[in-house]
């Protein structure tokens, strides 16, 4: 087949037009969150006493970290699915998240005694976040996978690992709010394994599922 | 001059959404020989036809337009689908190669005519259930219109244009699976 001959097939399909990618990235989130959300409700569910939590700068700084996270993923992987949008400057923005729990680590460490860092970072329900923020993400890194497909990312498997940590960022808010630890050494460390395990699983499946 | 050529395609581009098919083939004819001259310089070595990867880029350009945002430019968004789709063309036949990021350099590509050989498309087209494969190769080789189309083949217009999208999806999709 001649292009010419090709360019008078594609001319003939011009018709209808997709969804533009804006709009279906938001489809995609509140999907996305509904399924958490499903997922997080019938499951664990928000801890008892979330209303005194509420009180506490500790547990309010868990969800600046998780929604920060999650609004520069989702920044970053919008301008991913599009060809030749340029991502210097929300790749930079995925820093924001892991300062903010550098620095609050760092204040923690100046205001609980030594003696307290192991109590602390162990926590007391580790594998439940560790079983929880991948299993409430799952299904949001899936829909996120499928708008991968829908778009047209040129780079899959990085485009891949960013909706690993969009899920990622969106299961732990909502994780966040069942969680009775609350100290920043204890999300460092566990919900940090847990997100690079979603972040892991979106880069294989950008790897293996998203080809156009 | 490419300040110009942006306007003029990202003006075509815009008239094709909204539903001018004339400014759609002209846009087409136009990026397939922007990205032929783009390709043919790329590929220094043989291995990969170039006109293959120009047709595959005129493909996933087609499948995937609604990724272009109108008020976006339109060159830097061709220019990575065709990049993306010469660097797909290398690794399939097992090489590796680096294509540079440099913008200046694609502006610069001039205009090129198609030469004919056997092509990947063809065995993509094979490949297609019988209704697709005779509708597509109908508009496409014989050049017949949607109602030419309909009127030989004894079906509706509609299942026409339905045949036609699920080939050419199903053709850009397995271009890329090659």
């Amino acid at each position: 087949m001649r292009t010419e001959d090709l360019i008078k097939a594609l001319d003939a399909d011009a018709g209808k037009e997709a969804m533009p990618m804006g709009k279906a990235w938001w489809l995609a989130v509140c999907v996305a969150v509904a399924i958490a959300a499903a997922v997080f409700f019938t499951t664990i569910g928000p801890r008892p006493d979330i209303m005194p939590a509420m009180h506490t700068m500790r547990f309010m700084s868990k969800f600046v970290f998780t929604l920060v996270l999650a609004a520069s993923a989702f920044a970053l992987i919008r301008a991913l699915s599009v060809p030749g949008a340029s991502t210097r400057r929300r790749m930079a923005w995925m820093l924001a998240a892991p300062l903010l729990v550098v620095l609050a680590v760092v204040l923690e460490l100046f205001v609980v005694p030594q003696a307290d860092w192991s109590k602390r970072l162990v926590g007391s329900n580790m594998m439940i976040c560790m079983t929880f923020i991948p299993l409430i993400g799952i299904g949001p890194l899936a829909v996120f996978l499928g708008m991968l497909r829908y778009g047209a990312p040129t780079r899959p498997v990085l485009a891949g690992a960013v909706a690993g940590l969009l899920a990622g960022g969106l299961a732990a808010t909502f994780y966040a709010a069942h969680c009775f630890d609350d100290s920043p050494l204890f999300v460092a460390t566990w919900y940090t394994i847990a997100i690079a395990f979603l972040t892991l699983l979106g880069a294989i499946g950008g790897r293996l599922f998203v080809r156009w | 001059m490419t300040g110009k050529d942006e306007a003029e395609l990202s003006g075509l581009l815009r008239a094709a959404i909204a539903g001018d098919e004339r400014a759609y083939a002209n846009f087409l004819h136009r990026i397939a020989a922007l990205v032929r001259g783009f390709v043919r310089r790329k590929i220094v070595q043989g291995g990969v036809d170039p006109e293959d990867v120009v047709q595959e880029t005129l493909l996933a350009i087609h499948v995937k337009r609604h990724t272009w945002r109108p008020d976006a430019p339109v060159l830097p968004w061709v220019y990575a689908i065709a990049r993306f789709k010469l660097i797909d063309a290398f690794r399939r036949r097992g090489r590796r190669i680096e294509v540079e990021i440099d913008e200046i350099a694609e502006t610069f590509a001039e205009p090129e005519t198609e030469t004919v050989s056997e092509r990947d498309i063809n065995r993509a087209l094979e490949g297609l259930p019988p209704t697709q494969r005779s509708v597509v190769s109908s508009i496409s080789v014989d050049g017949h219109s949607i109602g030419e189309t309909a009127a030989k083949l004894g079906v509706s217009e509609t299942a026409v244009r339905v045949s036609l999208h699920r080939g050419l999806a199903a053709i850009a999709k397995r271009f890329g699976r090659q």
